[in-house]
């Protein structure tokens, strides 16, 4: 239905003009997305290739009840990882949980339980105690990358939460958005460092450091994508828990056998 | 063509598409390589981060050289415990064994940074108490740390049920034996999680000393097991180690 328009000598409608503004705009995108898809090609040799992302979920169990507290989970992360030893930073701590028989919950981490724990001076009666180790929770729906104005921090295709250290702008927004404090300030890189399921180490096949020193096995690991990965078979047998379920966060860490008063 | 084009129009598209050309070129020069490739974020940071070098190589390497003390670990106590638990990192060991030695900490602090004893830790775990178990010994003297049998099997049960013989005895039920309540197979010493111990099954067997009418001591308390407690068992009230806490 094009209307002639008399006396103009543009006989160009709406409709066309509609059309010609859409065609130039994708004529803009599209050759620049496949320059951009093409354009990243050689990125690794690996990575993409031979291990798919896509293919993996990683996730990891905690049984409380199996930790000793002998904190060799630290120790192992900050010498893999290279975690400052001093300032006290961590990526994976434990803490002590001291309740009393008057009811007061004391919670202790001497030095993110790196060095073991002493035996506690109090001479309060012991109601019960226990460790339970702490670790990134790799959430589904992280906080901390919503947050990230610079795209720094970010979701992989396998469910792991990673910091680019070259991008980040040390902002520590993220920091703050961490409902779990799982994130901390790098004293000598000046950017933000946390948690990465030792991300070097499980796409290519082996365990997080402290899950592979962890001589109780109160850490287990494994790809929720596999049906034979010890972590289904333990989201399985186990009453499973997750650390502030309230907040909707969707972690990948999950509890066994954990009491009320852990936050 | 062009010219053909309404002037006013024309005035208009050339800011226009100098303005596109210069969004392109700033984008191109500010967003990084690789950037939104993948997400929100540089994809070669992911490669960055998975090309990471390695201190710790994992258990399967070691016992490809050291196969005997992997079989002696096999089915020994230690056997859950990896390699690199005590020996530190050793994957720059794996590249050159000459240069690169894993630790090894003949130290007591060694051992006891898991076996001191400690109330947080699980009932069951070994654990001693440094400060009287043979002090100026090493423990490695008596344990093998690759299969670490006790020298002899621990003959009291307070050898692993550490934080039980301390509340027990506290308590009134102090100078009972285990075995008074507990039946424990002969193997549960050598083998203690395929030979678990027996409890207590019944409040009969609580009455042997508790009931009205038990011929055991008189200055034990007694109850009517017929009224006393109702439905519930007594050690669902009464913890039996330590029966005065309610």
């Amino acid at each position: 239905m094009r209307k002639e328009r008399p006396g103009n000598g543009h006989d160009q409608s709406r409709r066309d003009f509609c059309r010609t503004i859409l065609l130039g705009t994708l004529s803009l995108v599209v050759p620049g997305s496949v320059i951009g898809a093409t354009g990243t090609k050689g990125l690794s040799d690996w990575y993409g290739t031979k291990y798919k992302p896509k293919e993996h979920l990683y996730a990891m169990g905690i049984k409380v009840d199996r930790c000793i507290g002998c904190g060799r989970c630290v120790d192992a992360c900050k010498r893999e990882n290279n975690v400052p030893d001093y300032p006290f930073y961590t990526r994976t701590w434990i803490e002590r949980y001291i309740t009393t028989e008057e009811g007061q919950t004391i919670v202790d981490s001497p030095n993110g339980g790196k060095d073991g724990f002493k035996a506690q001076v109090s001479d309060k009666k012991l109601l019960k105690t226990y460790f339970v180790p702490k670790i990134c929770n790799q959430c589904h729906k992280p906080p901390c990358v919503q947050v990230c104005p610079v795209g720094a921090t970010y979701k992989t295709d396998d469910g792991v939460i990673l910091v680019d250290p070259e991008y980040c702008i040390g902002c520590r927004y993220c920091i703050q958005a961490c409902p779990y404090g799982m994130r901390y300030f790098h004293p000598k890189t000046r950017v933000v460092d946390k948690c990465t399921f030792c991300y070097h180490r499980i796409v290519k096949g082996l365990l997080p450091a402290c899950v592979e020193v962890c001589p109780t096995q109160a850490r287990v690991f494994g790809d929720l994508k596999s049906k034979a990965s010890p972590v289904i078979q333990f989201v399985r047998f186990n009453k499973i828990f997750v650390l502030k379920p309230d907040l909707n966060t969707e972690p990948k860490v999950y509890y066994a056998d954990l009491d009320m008063e852990v936050r | 063509m062009w010219k053909r084009i309404p002037e006013q129009i024309r005035h208009i598209v050339v800011p226009a598409v100098a303005l596109v050309v210069i969004y392109l070129v700033v984008r191109q020069l500010l967003i990084p390589y690789g950037f939104g490739l993948w997400g929100h974020y540089r994809a070669p940071s992911v490669i960055q981060n998975a090309e990471l070098s390695l201190k710790y190589a994992g258990g399967e390497v070691c016992i490809d050289c050291h196969s005997e003390i992997a079989l002696a670990k096999k089915t020994g106590y230690h056997r859950g415990v990896a390699c690199e638990t005590c020996h530190g990192p050793a994957y720059a060991h794996t590249q050159d064994q000459e240069k690169h030695k894993p630790q090894i900490n003949r130290a007591r602090q060694a051992c006891l940074i898991c076996h001191e004893y400690l109330p947080s830790r699980p009932t069951g775990f070994p654990q001693v108490v440094a400060d009287s178990h043979n002090p100026l010994k090493q423990c490695i003297a008596c344990h093998r740390p690759h299969d670490p049998k006790p020298p002899t099997p621990p003959k009291g049960c307070e050898a692993c049920h550490a934080s039980i013989q301390r509340t027990l005895s506290v308590s009134h039920h102090g100078n009972l034996k285990c075995t008074t309540c507990h039946e424990v197979p002969k193997d549960h010493r050598f083998s203690p999680r395929g030979n678990p111990p027996k409890k207590l099954q019944t409040r009969e067997a609580c009455g042997t000393c508790h009931a009205k009418g038990s011929a055991a001591a008189k200055d034990i308390p007694r109850v009517d097991l017929e009224s006393h407690g109702g439905k519930y068992l007594c050690w669902e009230c009464h913890y039996p180690h330590m029966p005065e806490a309610r």
